[in-house]
């Protein structure tokens, strides 16, 4: 056989790589995230897709447009968009009109990622950072729906609201807040607030899904929602602490933001110590956002807080590298000889 | 089970192509190309000359440093030409190349050492060196050169019999069919670093060759013992294997002897256990040759000096979409371009690819994920250091010590954006090096003047 036909390419090794690219890794989120999105579109109506679809639609687009404009390569590919646009979705009050979810995908894609450098280079998560930004639609972005409110495909003006377990909460009304919801509604999610939130049964069930398979360590969920639970614990409004603690980690966007927002890879430190350290950082800020703050949700300002500080904690969190063992004694007998030698010398 | 080591990553092993094929022999080759560096260190001299007529396991390269290792006829016949030859590094090395007569006559001064089990440590060394031996498992360091090195250091002699990389079956076969030439060359080192036991490692993936080497050892009496090793890469490599055997870590940039131990290859022991037995040099060596591209995959037996084509055609060519031939592992094997390369000492396969292994793209993109750093057995930072190269911060690279990197791919492998992670690092190493010989050269270049002008 004539060899020499062959195209062969050299380059160095390795030569072999993982099917798992980033394009699976962010259908593996989007997975996860299905069975939330499923029970808000049971909970609060249809019109739930429509914003969800728009908001991914609008989020490809708007990074097709700037790379397109900008004559960089096509990243609509690796999916990333497209999960931003799921969670700018589920971070909105379920009847939010679509023209601030449009701005919403704007501001994420192109001012928060793009200009930044595109995919692995914003410093803020793109879908809270929106978020924060939206919140200058004041009223579209707090009007709540009441559970089990049928909005119909296109939306309507004709809805019932209701005050979500967040405004209970935030007014040391747990009492009334029991009379509302039991606790087998906070967990199943029969409850008021943003679309993507309310079902904290099947949140975690997509997390769990996700670090099953590899795609988050358990680190930053734990570590946040562990700091929440024992801060509640410790500091309840009231005279049962299990209830307020137990309100306190189902009620808002805890359950999401924990796993699905904090554990974002570009904006969170990258070894596990570091993982830690920034769960319990937006553990305490949420926790001191909903305590002192004016504002009834603290998960939003702790996560985008703490992405400001993932370069310090990487830089602080440096694992050891193989072969240096700690010797903790190494030291003193490194030091006796030189006092032997000091004492000779006088 | 042994204990598991930092990070790793677990590819599919692919060895199922050839792990039941018993080693087959290599049909006689025409002519073999046998280059004068096949070992870490000095190359060796050329001590034939065109129109000499040579034996199998004469001598016809010279060492002329203490690294370095001899080089031996792999055929009888005679020597045609004497020059440099395409190398499996990629550039012509000086050869000598050697027409079969197909007599397979064997070197005269070939015999087995008289007293075998009376021989000192120095007098094994000796033949281990006249006998050409290195580290067959790739890395190809001179095996005499480790051994004086390590005597008086070494209380855990480990045989690495793990195999990590992919589709790689030679080892497997070779214990498998010619399990007593390793335990009896495991119990000749044991004897001469004056141990006890010797530890042979297999990955778990190769319960057979686990379970024939206890039984086999059993019946010899043999002061060795089996360890079954985690499947995963890179159990193989000597930092690793060290790790998971006896728990002890090697210290940055020093050698497996500074915690005590010595490694050796399989194929390395067997050629021990040959030296001393037979008095046969290292000739040949068995070569999986598989992949996706190859159109029966075999393991083979073949003169050392045999050119890739020979074997390639022996397992029925390549498909015509091969687009990669490698020698050696798909992990760290070398990329061939030119099928005239000879194998060498160190070559445990050759592996053609025909569909999608790369998985490069155009626009590599890091995510931040992470994942590098969760693989790499040293335990360093790959997402961090390939910043720091990308962006030419040398002092930052070597800070955050790239000088470990031992250059295992796990990096690469797993990273899901795609990036050339150890590729950046060994050009890193590579700028490090130069950057730090050009400050010597201006130091002394400076020096001189001084020196110079204080003279003057």
């Amino acid at each position: 056989m004539d060899y020499k036909e062959l195209n062969l390419i050299g380059s160095s090794s390795p030569h072999i790589r993982t099917k798992d690219g980033t394009a699976h890794i962010m259908a593996e989120v989007l997975i996860a995230l299905v069975p939330a999105l499923a029970f808000s579109v049971y909970n609060f109506g249809w019109y739930v897709l429509t914003v969800t679809a728009v908001s991914v639609v609008g989020c490809c687009f708007f990074e097709w447009l700037y790379r397109t404009l900008m004559k960089k390569n096509n990243t609509i590919g690796d999916c990333s968009a497209a999960v931003t646009g799921v969670l700018i979705a589920f971070v909105c009050p379920p009847n939010i009109p679509l023209w601030i979810i449009l701005i919403g995908d704007f501001f994420a894609i192109v001012i928060v990622k793009q200009l930044f450098g595109g995919i692995g280079k914003n410093f803020l998560n793109p879908a809270l950072a929106a978020r924060a930004f939206m919140l200058s639609w004041a009223s579209a972005m707090s009007t709540w729906v009441a559970p089990g409110s049928h909005l119909p495909v296109f939306g309507t003006v004709d809805v019932v609201t209701s005050a979500t377990p967040m405004a209970y909460l935030h007014e040391n009304n747990l009492q009334g807040l029991m009379e509302v919801y039991d606790l087998r509604d906070m967990f199943v999610g029969f409850i008021g607030g943003s679309l993507g939130e309310v079902s904290a049964l099947l949140l975690i069930l997509g997390g769990v899904w996700m670090i099953f398979r590899k795609i988050i360590t358990w680190y930053i969920p734990v570590s946040y929602i562990g700091t929440v639970a024992v801060l509640t614990f410790l500091f309840p409004r009231g005279n049962d602490p299990m209830t307020w603690m137990l309100y306190n980690v189902l009620g808002g966007g805890l359950i999401l933001g924990a796993f699905f927002m904090a554990t974002d890879y570009v904006t969170s430190p990258v070894s596990h110590k570091g993982q830690v350290i920034f769960g319990v950082g937006c553990g305490l800020i949420t926790v001191f956002i909903r305590y002192f703050g004016s504002y009834s949700e603290g998960v939003c300002y702790a996560i985008l807080v703490m992405n400001l500080t993932v370069w310090i904690i990487d830089k602080n969190t440096r694992p050891s590298r193989f072969g240096v063992v700690k010797e903790p004694k190494a030291p003193k007998e490194a030091k006796e000889p030189e006092k032997k030698k000091e004492a000779a010398a006088k | 089970m042994a204990q598991p080591f930092f990070g790793g990553i677990h590819p599919n092993d692919k060895k199922a192509a050839t792990n039941k094929k018993p080693i087959e022999k290599l049909p006689p080759p025409a002519r073999v190309v046998i280059p004068m560096s096949m070992h870490i260190g000095a190359p060796c001299k050329p001590c034939v000359a065109v129109g000499d007529t040579v034996t199998v396991g004469q001598r016809v390269g010279e060492p002329v440093a203490f690294v370095s290792a001899p080089v031996h006829a792999s055929i009888s016949g005679k020597v045609v030409a004497v020059e440099p030859r395409i190398h499996f590094s990629g550039v012509p090395v000086m050869s000598v190349v050697i027409e079969n007569d197909f007599n397979d006559t064997i070197c005269p001064d070939i015999r087995p050492v008289e007293k075998p089990n009376e021989l000192s440590a120095e007098e094994l060394s000796e033949i281990i060196k006249n006998a050409g031996i290195v580290g067959m498992g790739g890395a190809t360091f001179p095996t005499h050169v480790k051994i004086s090195s390590g005597l008086g250091k070494v209380d855990t002699v480990i045989i690495n019999a793990s195999e990590c990389e992919p589709y790689i079956t030679s080892d497997h076969r070779f214990l498998l069919e010619y399990p007593e030439e390793v335990i009896g060359g495991a119990t000749i080192l044991a004897r001469v670093f004056g141990v006890d036991r010797v530890h042979i490692g297999v990955e778990a993936n190769k319960q057979n060759a686990a379970e024939l080497l206890r039984l086999k050892i059993e019946e010899a009496k043999a002061p060795v013992v089996v360890e079954v090793l985690h499947t995963r890469y890179p159990q193989g490599a000597e930092k690793q294997l060290c790790q998971s055997i006896t728990g002890r870590q090697v210290p940055p940039g020093a050698l497996p002897a500074a915690i005590g131990c010595a490694v050796f290859n399989t194929v390395t022991t067997a050629a021990i256990y040959r030296a001393v037995y037979t008095g046969m040099p290292v000739t040949h060596r068995v070569v999986t040759v598989s992949g996706s591209g190859v159109n029966e995959p075999k393991n083979l037996e073949c003169p050392i000096g045999t050119p890739i084509c020979e074997l390639l055609d022996a397992c029925g060519g390549v498909k015509k979409s091969t687009f990669k031939i490698l020698m050696g592992g798909p992990m760290m094997g070398h990329a061939q371009y030119d099928m005239d390369a000879p194998i060498g000492k160190g070559t445990n396969a050759i592996l053609a690819f025909c569909e999608d292994e790369e998985r490069t793209v155009e626009h590599p993109a890091c995510i931040r994920c992470g994942k590098c750093m969760s693989v790499c057995p040293m335990k360093l930072q790959p997402v961090f250091m390939y910043q720091y190269e990308r962006a030419g911060m040398l002092q930052e690279l070597e800070d955050a010590h790239v000088m470990d990197c031992m250059e295992c791919g796990a990096c690469t492998y797993i990273c899901p954006g795609r990036l050339h992670l150890v590729q950046a690092f060994r050009a890193g190493k590579q700028k490090i090096n130069n950057a730090k010989a050009a400050a010597k050269a201006a130091a002394e270049a400076a020096a001189k003047a001084a020196e110079a002008k204080k003279e003057a």
